[in-house]
């Protein structure tokens, strides 16, 4: 069954938990096919062997077995099931189970109209204040970062552009600025509404990095056009090209990345802070 | 049209009485049923022009491009205008009212043997309430903001500071609100009216379905009422129910109260939404369950439990609404019970369905237009419910929420699901509402392409929703790069809805001619059982019958053993 969803279009899973997602899509596949191909099979054999013309009279009593409460027996069953056995554990796992911010990779992502905006607290590992008085969109601090703040100095804050590591947790912590939006990244199986006045934690797992899943796609119609972030929430004008990159990185490649973003930034936004200290 | 003619003032008062302002119930049926099939084929004609930008995108669209601008190109705000008012268009304009205005006004009286509803006046300001709220509607397109265009579900944020949005909240408190006036006189009327001898295990399917409807209706749109005053106070009055505090927009700080919660208006909508799923379908249940049962010779299956069904699902419809809401940031107790509540719900509309299945067994089956409509109905109807499973099991939504899974979903269950049955219940009652039957030959030249390309159009949704392409976006999915492997599909989708378009051709032809110079229909043409059937085809301006009716049987007492007839009425002993 997921060979066949695959065929109709379902993209390869590139996530830990993505796989449970997929075989509670799948068992939910199942439930349906039989159902349909049960009425199906019946409905056609019915109209063919009972039209008016074969058989004039009608049977008052029609059918006189009671097989269909098994039948809804059975369904009932199989949603048991799938409720026990892959909806609860699969959410329990999705809400409770949300890494502290030490035991994972943790990265801020605001949404607004029309991009995301990444917040990565840097090398000390604490995200900086933000406050929307400082938001000031032509000087490029689309989130109100207070570089002033001692824990703002090395957070990286990029838009449209995320990065990260394979193989490690990762919690995003999903806010907006302005209206709902939805992150959505369809092969990592992750999606969840990104609401104004509401910061809320998502997490997952990468188990393919970008070059291989790139590797893997060669030859389809996806060949040369890497992962990204979705809005999968109507949000305005543009919502149709709200579109982020994800980068899945190996660790060292990961690494590599955030040392050098980190350069870009001690070049400039060092020298402001500086100015700033001496002038107060 | 019987006035002395000897005053002419006097006939034009009467006609306007007779044909306008009327407080007959079957003047208003029909009037119901004429403006919703007006809006029904204006809610697909926008859709029309969604397919061709969805196809064809930034290409100047054919025949009516001039009206989006001098390109002729569909803008992405214009897209999503059309995307809202369809949605709106099609359920609130176009279905609701056609289902139950239309059918539960001139059939519910009827089907009990009642002269007229209980309270005639109120069913006449029902409808211009609707009509005026559909003028409102309409007219928000030529306003100077244009109509509103944050989807039919209209969620703040962003439906708070969108354009349009006002106009749309008006309308739809008008509304709402002639959806309340017109649901309590049904549930009155089928309490209070109907004949002796006509208990409730007797009543027909199709109005117990009514029944079920107007309690949805009239104990779920009121939160939506409230909750539209209050969105429309978000927009004029400078109130926050659905505003928080701190909201930055295009780099300014939005200057609002704040505090609001936009999960609120989600609830209260939903509240209604869900419920309003059902109002959907169990007219078209109850329309289809009599058709079969006439057009199959033999009594419905199971009866009684697809009546508990109905009453049951009426219930629990109540109480699924947040399963429209699992990625709002939902802990596992609110998503346990709601999706729990989901599965709940299917199994009633299972019985429901697998009852209809098996009343085939032993029929003997007359495929006329009516009957390939409701039979057609199943299937479809079928793959419409069983594709809500993954979407209502909370691990699975998680990955195809909000994608065109949902559209095709929903469609099945509303398009080649409830417009089919209204379809069949058109054909069915034609003869009794004009004492002309249509003509079998245009209805299957009708029905035979109709179910071709309604497929055509939403099968292949469910790809696209497979490989994760969202819904409500203008471009169709051309910015992203999962979407890649799936695009193909629009046009084959825009091709098929094209041609459903002119599949309805016969249609209108059919109701057209039909009227002019149809066959005769008698008083019973299809020799049916039910109460409807004993009025004159037309039934006669005041009373609808000719005398008094009792009742004396179940509904559906086709091919009762060693009955000369194949059929007997339940007005006859």
């Amino acid at each position: 069954m997921l060979e066949f969803l695959h065929s109709l279009g379902l993209p390869q899973n590139l996530s830990l938990q993505g796989e449970y997602i997929d075989n509670a899509n799948v068992l939910m596949h199942w439930l349906m096919l039989y159902l349909f191909i049960g009425w199906g099979a019946f409905f056609i054999v019915s109209l063919y062997k009972f039209r008016a013309s074969k058989n004039k009279k009608a049977d008052y009593y029609g059918v006189k077995s009671h097989l269909s409460s098994v039948l809804e027996g059975a369904v009932a069953i199989v949603e048991i099931i799938a409720l026990f056995g892959f909806s609860y554990p699969i959410w329990a796992y999705r809400v409770n189970e949300v890494p502290d911010s030490r035991d994972a990779v943790n990265i801020r992502v605001i949404a607004q109209q029309f991009a995301w905006n990444i917040h990565y607290p840097g090398a000390d590992g604490v995200f900086g204040r933000t406050d929307i008085n400082l938001v000031d969109e032509s000087e490029q601090n689309f989130i109100g970062i207070d570089r002033s703040d001692e824990f703002a100095k090395d957070d990286i804050i990029l838009q449209n552009q995320m990065h990260i590591p394979v193989n490690k947790k990762i919690r995003v912590d999903l806010s907006s600025k302005d209206v709902i939006h939805n992150f959505k990244l369809p092969e990592l199986r992750v999606s969840q509404d990104a609401i104004p006045g509401m910061t809320i934690p998502v997490h997952f797992t990468a188990t393919t990095t970008s070059k291989d899943f790139l590797e893997s796609v060669k030859g389809t119609p996806r060949e040369g056009k890497g992962l990204e972030i979705a809005c999968a929430q109507l949000c305005g004008i543009t919502h149709y090209r709200m579109r982020g990159y994800l980068t899945v990185d190996t660790e060292e490649e990961y690494n590599e990345w955030l040392a050098s973003e980190a350069e870009y930034l001690d070049f400039g936004d060092g020298d402001d802070d500086d100015w700033g200290d001496d002038d107060w | 049209m019987s006035s002395s003619s000897n005053n002419h003032d006097h006939h034009e008062e009467n006609f306007i009485q007779k044909y306008i302002f009327s407080v007959d119930h079957k003047v208003i049926g029909i009037q119901y049923g004429i403006t919703s099939l007006l809006f029904l084929l204006f809610g697909f004609s926008l859709m029309a022009i969604m397919r061709w930008q969805l196809a064809y995108p930034g290409t100047e669209i054919p025949i009516v491009g001039f009206i989006f601008g001098e390109s002729g190109v569909l803008a992405s705000e214009q897209y999503n205008s059309l995307g809202a008012m369809h949605g709106t268009i099609m359920i609130f304009l176009g279905i609701v009212p056609l289902a139950v205005g239309a059918f539960g006004n001139y059939l519910v009286p009827l089907q009990i043997g009642a002269i007229d509803m209980a309270f005639p006046k109120l069913n006449a300001a029902s409808y211009w309430t609707y009509f005026v709220g559909g003028v409102i509607m309409i007219s928000s397109f030529f306003m100077p903001e244009g109509a509103a265009r944050s989807g039919w579900t209209s969620y703040p944020p962003l439906s708070v500071f969108e354009n349009g949005q006002t106009i749309w909240l008006i309308s739809m408190i008008f509304l709402i609100t002639s959806s309340l006036l017109g649901s309590m006189n049904i549930i009155v009327t089928i309490v209070q009216l109907r004949a002796p001898g006509l208990t409730w295990m007797r009543l027909p399917i199709f109005t117990w379905a009514q029944f079920v409807t107007s309690f949805l209706l009239v104990l779920a749109f009121p939160p939506l009422e409230a909750a539209a005053v209050m969105q429309l106070m978000d927009r004029v009055a400078g109130t926050s129910f659905f505003l928080p505090s701190g909201l930055v927009m295009s780099g300014e700080i939005v200057d609002v109260a704040g505090s609001g919660s936009p999960l609120l208006w989600q609830h209260l909508f939903w509240f209604l939404a869900h419920p309003e799923v059902y109002v959907l379908i169990l007219p078209a249940l109850g329309i289809v369950g009599e058709i079969l049962a006439n057009n199959t010779r033999k009594p419905i299956w199971g009866f009684k439990s697809i009546i508990y069904s109905m009453v049951f699902l009426g219930f629990i419809s109540f109480i699924v609404w947040a399963h429209h809401m699992f990625l709002t940031g939902m802990g596992q107790a609110m998503s346990a019970f709601f999706q729990t509540t989901t599965m709940i719900i299917s199994i009633p509309s299972v019985v429901i369905l697998t009852s209809y299945f098996l009343s085939l067994w032993g029929g003997s089956i007359r495929f006329n237009t009516p009957m390939l409509f409701a039979l057609a109905f199943l299937p479809m109807f079928g793959i419409g419910g069983l594709t809500g499973l993954p979407l209502g099991l909370a691990a699975s939504d998680i990955y195809l929420h909000d994608t065109y899974y949902v559209i095709g979903h929903f469609h099945y269950v509303v398009a080649p699901g409830t417009i089919f049955a209204l379809f069949a219940g058109i054909y069915y009652w034609f003869p009794k509402m004009t004492g002309k039957k249509m003509s079998e030959m245009l209805g299957k030249l009708h029905f035979w392409p109709s179910l071709i390309f309604m497929n055509g159009i939403f099968m292949p949704m469910f790809i696209q929703g497979l490989a994760g392409v969202s819904r409500r976006l203008a471009d169709g999915g051309q910015s992203y790069a999962h979407a890649s492997g799936v695009l193909e599909w629009n046009e084959f989708m825009s091709i098929s809805a094209f041609c459903l378009g002119l599949a309805q051709i016969p249609f209108i032809v059919n109701i057209i001619m039909s009227l002019y110079s149809g066959q005769k229909a008698s008083r019973n043409p299809w020799d049916s059982t039910t109460v409807e059937w004993a009025a004159p085809s037309p039934p006669v301006g005041h009373g609808n019958f000719d005398g008094p009716i009792n009742v004396y049987h179940t509904a559906y007492e086709y091919s009762v053993p060693d009955d000369k007839k194949d059929f007997k009425p339940q007005f006859e002993n």
